[in-house]
């Protein structure tokens, strides 16, 4: 079948889920090109096999299914050249940071003390909540967001990270720790601050 | 005791392993004193509710 005999496909419908694909590739790659070399050959294999489909989001959960395997091998290709442990200077400052929310005795100093986000459920259906937390997620330092993404959005357990990405559970749990740690002061930071806001 | 500079980390951690008994019990009394400890926790909590949900946003939402 092709793609213009498919009631299920239109050009908006395409055109729509490839860009959600690469936005969705692009926070987990932090590359564009690669981005779209993945989402072009998961689309590619999706299109191959589109006659079995009788919704566009059954549709869309398949080639969902195909991008993630796509990603993951880009992944596994891309460690074998990048040490995921390595820290950059934006990594030292993070864990500095955290450092700082303590007093000499390790207990919270007042000023850093975690503050009540009130029940944040209710940001989740804020369409302008989503976009800070993508801009948090963008600004973590790649390494650090490269196996925090795995975790969190391809949905691994901790024991397939480290073993994907090559390092040990320490290490791993430290990075793990690292990003959540940045990702709940951006947070805090930009939007669970009321009260605080310039314009 | 524990100490709320480890409390933080453990509770990261609770997020990708199993914790063991002794640090559960620790953990348990340390957040029940603590109220900077336990809006951590929930705040840990919620990091995780919010990527399965971004993550999903891309994949399930009919476009």
């Amino acid at each position: 079948m092709t793609l213009s005999e498919n009631s299920v496909l239109d050009a908006d419908f395409v055109a729509a889920l490839r860009r959600d694909m690469m936005k969705f590739a692009i926070l987990q790659l932090r590359n564009d090109v690669l981005a779209e070399d993945v989402v072009q050959e998961a689309l590619a294999a999706a299109f191959a096999g589109i006659g079995e489909f009788s919704g566009r989001s059954e549709l869309k959960t398949w080639v969902f299914s195909i991008l993630r395997n796509k990603i993951i091998d880009q992944i596994r290709h891309q460690t074998r050249t990048t040490n995921v442990s390595a820290l950059s200077q934006q990594e030292v400052g993070l864990d500095e940071a955290f450092e700082n929310l303590f007093r000499d005795n390790h207990h919270w100093n007042p000023a850093t003390r975690p503050k009540d986000w009130g029940s944040p459920e209710e940001s989740l259906r804020e369409k302008r909540f989503w976009d800070v937390f993508d801009a948090c997620l963008k600004n973590l330092p790649d390494n650090t967001a490269r196996v925090f993404m795995m975790r969190e959005f391809l949905e691994f357990e901790t024991s397939e990270v480290c073993k994907e990405l090559s390092i040990t559970t320490t290490n791993c749990n430290v990075i793990l720790h690292r990003a959540r740690n940045a990702l709940r002061l951006c947070l805090n930071e930009n939007w669970f601050s009321p009260g605080e806001l310039s314009c | 005791m524990l100490n709320c500079r480890d409390a933080a980390r453990m509770m990261s951690e609770e997020q990708d392993r199993k914790l063991s008994r002794t640090e559960r019990l620790k953990l348990e009394i340390h957040v029940m004193i603590c109220r900077g400890c336990a809006r951590h926790r929930s705040q840990m909590e919620f990091l995780r509710v919010a990527c399965k949900r971004y993550a999903g946003k891309f994949r399930n939402k009919d476009s």
